[in-house]
């Protein structure tokens, strides 16, 4: 103990020295670590002096307001509130346009689509390795009759319904089938509005879902943007995501931080491809996990939008303020959840789902409690969709912008998530980019540490997990789930091989020539896409062609 | 000295999410086995075929996407005609209960859910891989 009054001591160390040491030998606190989900080690307190050298103009600022730590809107949820889009697919088309009708009828203001693993992957249903998978995790889709299947009824010229497509190395392809069908609805692509995640970065990193090498996988990329910003000038032509990164057990600063590098690598290639930066930055959009530790959550999407804002005013010397503003999807973490006692995971997720209201989401998609078992069922997918018409509509935090500002703990949480990451994207630019990184395995190396760490602290119950490695229960009933049999993949097969009977051959082998031309040489790789896509070639033949063209990327594994 | 038991951790099928399939590698690693992990995207054929030049003891399957029950078949069929019966198939991911019995059926008792800690992993299949005749 000291004994002589410290004059720099500051009001926290005398509270520590005065209040808390007594304290602390009357009872002591629990053995802890006392640290976030991500290992990060949380103080017991903060104070005034934390935040002393945040200056609140230049390093917060108020909502609307640059660099948007506060979010984007000056009104926050007082304008509108975000978009409830609640991810779905499986099976055949018409079973996946099914339950998006029934969605919308429940309230949903916008459709996500699922897509099975052969479509992810750029294959059809007849090859070996959709042995199986098809219709399994998504929808299968093979050609564009598919997708005039899966929007049947569902009015793609209406602007209040907005689809988000969850596809990465054959974006273009569905893209190019979801324009086409659009046209057919007599919509205009001038007007219409819609995301596509179209992210391979985050694939190499973290879901493996690529086909061809990176390079060939940013020219596609970069096509996209050219073409929407001529072509489709409302459409959000890439979904920088974090959420597979952190669902791969990266921490929550490793999320961010190698998020918003793989959007400044787009940014980057971008404008090395010619265009200008105001162009199509602003239609770049962003989507995030959002995890169980609560506070680090909302810090992160507060220090994301300072980070990007900075970065596209100061790097890329972006003019235009909608290409300062992040925009950002939240799902709240599929890793969470648990399949023992799974109605416990309504509350794990009406928790995450409030961490991302509380962080300024734009649009949110809440996890259902069975989805530790499988796909979920109508009724489990209705619940998640309530859990935000709740927060919404019950628990009064829309009411005002950004409740948590001014908290010494955020506030410094928010300012410890931005330096962490600075530091991050120091490291990968000295190794040349994020293509570089992930070529060396960098990233990929981080995340599994990082997992592996996580993994070892629940072991040794450092981490708490409700029912798995406390609070076990041995007496459990189990629950209905929806189990998808091969009914879809049957009828899947049947189809492509009619299709393949009655289509126009030759007309699908001269525009499929076309894309290899184009991809060869120079020019946008969407303009033959939707000419392959008129002639209904499907998924895995418009990849074949670009697999011949390009090869196939294969990753040595890190462990 | 007992010899380390030899594990090929595989990923079948399209599916890429790997943190399962890495972090019990690691985990079997650091208990003092010898792992091999195939990588992403196998075939039952290149498996099996890992499985015999590796001259594994033990197959762990990781599997989230529903194929198992097209995959798990396929495998335990081709160990039988390597003549790998012996070869210990163990499957972890996600596996609705319906299919636990047929799992069973078909030779794969050990099946480990999500939660499963890594340390009930370790003890089931160090009790239950095969037994090494030493060389004289």
């Amino acid at each position: 103990m000291k004994s002589v009054v410290d004059r720099t001591e500051t009001r926290k160390g005398r509270w520590e020295r005065e209040v808390v040491g007594p304290a602390l030998r009357r009872s002591p606190e629990r053995p802890g670590p006392f640290t976030t989900i991500s290992g990060r080690p949380i103080e017991r307190l903060y104070a005034p002096e934390d935040v002393g050298a945040i200056d609140y103009d230049r390093d917060v600022n108020n909502p609307g307001e640059f660099p948007y730590v506060r979010g984007i809107h000056p009104t926050g949820y007082r304008g509108k509130l975000w978009t409830m889009r609640q991810f779905a697919g499986f099976g055949t088309p018409e079973e996946t346009n099914q339950r998006y009708k029934d969605l919308i009828a429940a309230g949903g203001t916008g459709l996500s689509v699922a897509f099975d693993l052969p479509t992810l992957m750029g294959r059809d249903p007849d090859h070996e390795l959709s042995l199986g998978e098809v219709g399994k995790c998504g929808v299968s889709i093979v050609s564009l009759a598919d997708m005039e299947r899966l929007f049947d009824g569902i009015p793609l010229n209406d602007p209040m319904i907005t689809t988000s497509m969850t596809i990465n190395s054959p974006a273009s392809m569905i893209f190019a089938m979801y324009l086409v069908v659009a046209e057919q609805h007599g919509a205009d692509w001038k007007k219409i509005s819609g995301t596509i995640q179209n992210d391979i970065l985050k694939e190499f990193i973290a879901q493996k879902e690529y086909i061809f090498p990176p390079r060939a996988s940013m020219r596609l990329i970069t096509d996209v943007f050219g073409f929407c910003s001529k072509e489709v000038p409302k459409w959000n032509t890439i979904s920088v995501s974090g959420y597979h990164i952190r669902e791969a057990g990266s921490t929550s600063l490793q999320e961010l931080a190698f998020t918003l590098r793989d959007g400044l690598e787009y940014v980057q290639y971008g404008v090395d491809a010619g265009l200008d930066v105001d162009d199509f930055v602003p239609r770049m959009s962003f989507f995030f996990n959002s995890h169980s530790d609560f506070f680090e959550e909302i810090a992160k999407y507060r220090a994301a939008r300072k980070l990007w804002a900075g970065a596209m005013k100061n790097r890329f010397g972006a003019k235009n303020p909608r290409s300062w503003q992040l925009r950002f999807h939240a799902q709240t973490a599929g890793v969470s959840l648990t399949a023992q006692q799974p109605y416990n995971n309504v509350v794990r997720t009406a928790l995450q789902a409030l961490a991302a209201v509380l962080g300024g989401a734009n649009s949110l998609h809440t996890n259902s409690l069975d989805e530790a078992l499988a796909l979920p069922t109508r009724e489990t997918a209705t619940i998640a969709l309530r859990t935000q018409q709740i927060i919404a509509h019950e628990s009064g935090v829309t009411t005002v912008v950004d409740p948590l500002g001014g908290s010494y703990f955020i506030e410094k949480l928010t300012r410890d998530m931005e330096e962490g990451a600075l530091h991050y994207w120091d490291t990968i630019d000295r190794m040349g980019g994020m293509v570089e990184a992930i070529e060396r395995g960098y990233p990929q190396m981080e995340i599994a540490e990082a997992s592996y760490q996580f993994q070892q602290a629940v072991e040794r119950k450092d981490k708490t997990i409700v029912g798995v490695n406390d609070f076990r229960q041995t007496d459990e009933k189990p629950i209905e789930i929806l189990y998808i049999d091969d009914t879809a993949s049957d009828q899947q097969l049947a189809r492509l091989a009619d299709l393949k009977r009655t289509r126009d051959h030759d007309r699908v082998r001269r525009t499929l020539d076309a894309l290899k031309d184009v991809a060869r040489g120079q020019g946008n790789t969407m303009v033959p896409l939707l000419e392959c896509v008129r002639a209904y070639a499907t998924v895995g033949e418009m990849c074949d062609a670009l697999r011949e063209v390009w090869g196939e990327y294969e990753e040595v594994p890190v462990i | 000295m007992s010899q380390k038991i030899r594990v090929v951790i595989a990923k079948p099928g399209l599916d890429g999410h790997d943190r399962g399939a890495k972090v019990i590698a690691r985990a079997l690693r650091d208990a003092g086995m010898e792992v091999i992990y195939t990588g992403l995207r196998q075939t039952p054929e290149q498996i099996v075929s890992a499985a015999l030049q590796e001259d594994a003891d033990v197959i762990g399957l990781s599997i989230l996407s529903g194929a198992h029950m097209h995959i798990c078949p396929r495998v335990m069929t081709l160990l039988k005609e390597k003549g790998l019966d012996d070869v210990q198939v163990v499957i972890g991911g996600i596996i609705p209960d319906v299919d636990l019995p047929k799992l069973n059926a078909m030779g794969i008792r050990g099946v480990f859910l999500p939660g499963t800690p890594m340390q009930h992993i370790i003890d089931y299949i160090t009790a239950n891989a095969r037994v090494r005749v030493e060389p004289v």
